[in-house]
Parts: C-alpha cells; sequence; structure tokens
C-alpha cells in the first residue's frame, strides 16, 4: 500500500477483515481500487454488500491489457447508497484461465453485465445462470472487443450474399 | 352440469412439443427452461414473440412472452439488434474524436452522454473547466434532459392510447431542438462539448431561446396534466401496474426515475455533484410505491426541477472563456496560430495525435434522462484509451423488466415496457 486511502472512502477495516483476498490497493483521482485474489471474489463482494453496505453492483466490464499478463481486468463498480461511497473491485484473470465466479449470486444486475462480457471478451462466469451471448447476432464468432479482433467494416450478411461474407470477414489475427 | 375436459395434461403428453430453435434465441433447450415455466415446454401456455419490429417496443426490442391467456407468466427481453461496437470504435480514437460516437449512444439525450464523457476525460486528465462553461453545459444538460422526457411522454402515452399526447410533446420539442442547433449547428448529434469546456461560447441570441422556453414550457406542462394525471384511463392502465419493490430496484441495479418511483432517493447530481450542479437549489422528486404512475409522475415532476436549474443557472450565468487555457488539452483560438508558432505546433499535434492522458482508470458518472449515465477510461498513457466502458442506465433498467411485468396482461407490458424509458441506442451501444 503506497498511499493513505482516503478517509472519506473505505477505511482501513476493510482491508483487516478481508486479509488476503485484497492483494493490492491503488488510489488514482480519489477513487479507489481494491486487487482482489480471483479465487475470493465471491466472499469479497459478499462481505462488501453485507457489511460495508454496498448495495448495488452499478457496473461490471472488462478491460484486455494484450501483451501484459495477467491479461484480463474484471472490474466492478460499487455504490452504497447509505454511505455515498464507491469502490472499484478489480480481479486480474491470466490469458489461459478465462474464467471466474459470476457475481450474480450477490448482485442480480450482474446477469447482462456478465452476459455482455462473456459475448465481447470470451470470459466464462461460473455459477451464472444464462450465460449465452447477448450483443452480438447468434452464430458470430469470436469476441470482438478483444485486442486482437480487428477494427473493420464488415458487409451486413443476408441470406443471398452469406456466403460471400463470410470468405472475407475479418477475423482476430493469430 | 358437466366439467369441461382439460384441454391438456402434462401428464398425457410428456414430449416437449417447444424447441429452442422455436424461439429464434441463440439458446440451448437446457438455457430454455430455467427461463419459462414446464407448462411452455408442453405448449399449454403460449410463446409469443413481441418486436424486434414492434412500434411500442420503443426501437429494436424483442420480447418473447409466455402467455397463459392474456397474463405474462415469463418474459424473456432480446436485445442487441441495434449493437454498433461503440465501445471499440472509441477505442480507435483519440479521446477528442470519440466524443462524437457517445451522441449516438443515448441519441434522445447526446449532450448528457456528451458531458459523462469529457467529464471522465477531463477526471483523467486533470483540468479544470471555466465555470461559465460549466454553467452552459448544466443549461443544456437540462434542456436535453427535457427532451429526452418530452419523446419518452409521447411515446409512452402513444403505447397506452393516448394519441395526442405524442403531438404536443413532439411540438414543444422542436423549441429545445432549436436551441441545441444554435449553439451546435445541430438539432441531434451536437458534440458540443469537448474535453476542458465547450466547442465555442453560445451566440447571443441563447440566453433569450432559453427564455422563451422557460417561459412556454410552465402552461405547455399544464396542458400535460390536465390530459394525462387525473385522467381515469390512463389512471387505471397504470396505477398498481409493473410494481418493483426498492430491494429489487436497487438489486437489479436501476437508477434515475425508474428507481426513484419506487421511493429510493438517488440522484447522481445530488448524491457527487458535477458540473457544478451544487450551485443550483432543486429537489428530487419521489414515488412511493413503484408503479408505472409513480415513475410517470417522477418524470413529470422533473420536468418542473429542470425549468428551475436553468432559470438560476442563466441568471448567475458568468462571462468568461468557455474551453480550458491548458494548450495540451484545447486547441489555440484559430487567429493565434497566424502569428504565434508555440500556437501552431499545438494545433498540428493535437489534431494529428491528440493528448497523452496518464496511466489509470476512472470512472466518471452523471445523471441521464434514464439514470446513471457512467463511463469508465482504462488509460494506457496514450493519446487512445485502451478500454472505453459506457454504464448504460437502460440496459440495467431494462433488465428489470422480467420480473416487472411478471403477472400483469399483455396489454399492459407496453406500458411497462414505455415506463421504464429504454432507448436501445444505448442498451445495445
Amino acid at each position: 500500500m503506497e498511499q493513505p486511502l482516503p478517509s472519506t472512502n473505505i477505511g482501513a477495516s476493510v482491508l483487516a477483515a478481508l486479509g488476503e483476498s485484497v492483494s493490492d490497493t491503488r488510489v488514482f483521482r480519489d477513487e479507489v481500487t481494491l486487487f482482489v485474489v480471483k479465487e475470493h471474489v465471491s466472499e469479497v463482494l459478499q462481505y462488501l454488500r453485507d457489511v460495508e453496505k454496498f448495495d448495488m453492483l452499478t457496473d461490471e466490464t472488462c478491460v484486455d491489457y494484450l501483451p501484459r499478463e495477467p491479461r484480463f481486468g474484471i472490474i466492478y463498480q460499487l455504490y452504497s447508497m447509505p454511505r455515498n461511497i464507491r469502490v472499484r473491485v478489480k480481479v486480474m484473470l491470466s490469458e489461459n484461465d478465462r474464467s471466474i465466479q459470476s457475481a450474480y449470486p450477490v448482485y442480480r444486475s450482474a446477469n447482462w453485465l456478465e452476459r455482455e462480457i462473456y459475448d465481447l471478451f470470451g470470459i466464462m462466469f461460473v455459477g451464472h445462470p444464462d450465460l449465452r451471448r447477448i450483443m452480438m447476432p447468434p452464430g458470430w464468432e469470436g469476441h470482438p472487443l478483444l485486442k486482437e479482433h480487428p477494427v473493420k467494416v464488415e458487409e451486413v450478411a443476408f441470406s443471398f450474399n452469406r456466403e460471400r461474407v463470410m470468405a472475407d470477414k475479418p477475423r482476430a489475427q493469430e | 352440469m358437466s366439467v369441461a375436459e382439460p384441454r391438456f395434461h402434462i401428464e398425457e403428453s410428456p414430449k416437449n412439443v417447444v424447441s429452442a430453435a422455436d424461439t429464434q434465441l441463440d439458446i440451448t433447450f437446457d438455457q430454455l427452461k430455467k427461463l419459462v415455466t414446464p407448462r411452455a415446454l408442453t405448449g399449454d401456455t403460449m410463446l409469443l414473440n413481441m418486436g424486434p419490429q414492434h412500434p411500442s417496443t420503443h426501437g429494436v426490442l424483442r420480447l418473447l412472452l409466455e402467455l397463459d391467456g392474456e397474463t405474462v407468466l415469463s418474459c424473456i427481453p432480446d436485445i442487441g439488434f441495434l449493437h454498433t461496437g461503440i465501445e471499440k470504435t472509441a477505442e480507435s480514437k483519440t479521446y477528442t474524436k470519440a466524443i462524437v460516437v457517445t451522441d449516438r449512444i443515448d441519441y434522445l439525450a447526446p449532450m448528457i452522454c456528451n458531458l459523462a464523457y469529457v467529464g471522465a476525460v477531463e477526471k483523467l486528465v486533470g483540468v479544470d473547466v471555466p465555470l461559465r462553461a460549466q454553467y452552459i453545459r448544466v443549461i443544456l444538460s437540462e434542456l436535453t434532459r427535457m427532451n429526452s422526457h418530452l419523446v419518452w411522454l409521447g411515446t409512452h402515452a402513444l403505447d397506452i392510447g393516448a394519441m395526442s399526447m405524442f403531438l404536443y410533446t413532439f411540438r414543444e420539442r422542436e423549441l429545445l431542438l432549436d436551441i441545441f442547433e444554435l449553439v451546435s449547428g445541430t438539432r441531434m448529434m451536437s458534440s458540443y462539448f469537448r474535453v476542458g469546456g465547450l466547442w465555442r461560447d453560445a451566440p447571443d441570441s441563447f440566453a433569450d431561446a432559453v427564455r422563451r422556453v422557460l417561459k412556454v414550457f410552465p402552461a405547455r406542462l399544464l396542458e400535460y396534466e390536465n390530459l394525462l394525471k387525473e385522467n381515469p384511463l390512463w389512471r387505471e392502465r397504470t396505477i398498481g401496474i409493473g410494481v418493483i419493490s426498492k430491494e429489487d430496484a436497487v438489486a437489479y441495479g436501476m437508477t434515475g426515475p425508474s428507481l426513484r418511483g419506487s421511493g429510493v432517493n438517488y440522484d447522481v447530481r445530488k448524491a457527487a455533484p458535477y458540473s457544478s450542479y451544487d450551485h443550483f437549489d432543486f429537489s428530487v422528486p419521489l414515488g412511493a410505491h413503484g408503479d408505472v404512475y409513480d415513475r410517470y409522475r417522477c418524470r413529470m415532476e422533473e420536468f418542473y426541477q429542470s425549468l428551475k436549474i436553468i432559470e438560476q443557472a442563466l441568471d448567475k450565468l458568468p462571462p468568461g472563456p468557455v474551453i480550458t487555457d491548458d494548450r495540451k488539452i484545447a486547441p489555440p483560438p484559430k487567429h493565434e496560430i497566424a502569428y504565434s508558432m508555440e500556437s501552431l505546433i499545438h494545433h498540428f499535434k493535437l489534431w494529428t495525435e491528440g493528448f497523452r492522458a496518464p496511466e489509470g482508470e476512472v470512472y466518471h458518472a452523471v445523471e441521464s434522462g434514464k439514470g446513471e449515465f457512467g463511463v469508465y477510461i482504462s488509460s494506457d498513457g496514450g493519446p487512445r484509451p485502451r478500454r472505453v466502458h459506457f454504464r448504460a442506465p437502460s440496459l440495467c433498467n431494462l433488465q428489470a423488466l422480467p420480473q416487472m411485468s411478471k403477472g400483469y396482461l399483455i396489454a399492459d407490458i407496453v406500458g411497462i415496457v414505455g415506463s421504464v424509458d429504454i432507448v436501445l441506442g444505448e442498451v445495445d451501444r
């Protein structure tokens, strides 16, 4: 821990209670990020919700840190309505193990947010009740928000031009 | 007296007559089983498709409804028809150039999306915005909120059957769009806010145009209230429909008027004031029952609060610059380029490369017409963000739709969808 946590924000008691589950903390622009060990994410979220009163998961998303390793960061933005503070929980995932416990049992709002991450990044959420694509059409191959996926214009495939479009479809680089 | 023969027995027909392919969803049979009641699989209840071209789904929302007669047993929303890869696009553009894609997220409230995005970038690079720019941003955000609410009110009433409402609200919307055109040159995709301030100062006629809105609106709002507020048909169709409790609303991550309709006092403008919202006096309207009517009341009251904020901001509007003088962030005035080498270099660097943001990550939230609109930016220290994520309030609000619609009639679905006030551009991004 390099910097002290701002007093208005999440206190040292949290760090003491969570112990080894939190591997690191970071403060940037007055925003607190807790780096949580992947295995303990469910317990940490449960603790933050029940004891620290972070009652709302406002956002959950993923960042692709290619070429860094661990490659993926799953970001949970938590908000406590009674205390009016925010905290960010971050879990790093390695390139070879793209799966994590689902936050759905703790926060119901994680349902579609995790489906979106699964769709766009290909991260598997263990224990998610309804994990399937949400944004991309059925049968679409790949995960578009991965860094190796090119930004290109893709012609819309209809039944009459499907074969030709699929033949020169931009694919993720190897 | 004869007893009517049961039409269908599960025991008699153990074979499932519904297949996963029938749903036209990207779904396996096991997944489908979790989303509908067992009766649906035997054909005892009806699976009915609604949308994506249905006029009262506000765009391209598709709902798969399981019906027992007219009663909705389960509702499976299917989204993604308007997915345009805005987040991916924003990754490949410089911070300034990505402002134009934020207009397209919530196309009914583009200025608020702009504000959230530039606010996040300003937080990331650490730049101060001049007070005049902040006030003009507040005025335009509130006008945008009214614009968003007008479209909601018109279409919501239209869905339920009050046709004339739509014509009135779109008449008033023109007043607002004229102001957007006045300041930015465009009616909808304004892109008027820049990192560090505004594109240029509002023209002299801006204040008069806004005063005209302040003058005209109270009477027009009264007109809307006369049409709907005590209307027995309207009340019949909205009171006690689509109820969601406080706890459920928070658990689903609902925000904005949809959350406040359930009586939860959460407004980002009050909780974490941005762009000098703490300089203005306004209140947050709350509902009590969490039904369609209370959500409608919350939004209607917000019109008055928006007018109140605009009036205060316009009265207190200070003179001064509208964009930061930090030349590393904002381009120099055009005339300076002619005689200052420094300015020329800054101009060139900004338009060829853009500015660099320090490495780090920020989350900045604003209160949009729909709820908490958040922007998460992760920067790797370069001129382009590593990742931009938009926390869309419509997505989270729409998530609660299956919970809200369970047990109501199919005719209520249009009312419930309307009361959540979704914009599919924002849901799908």
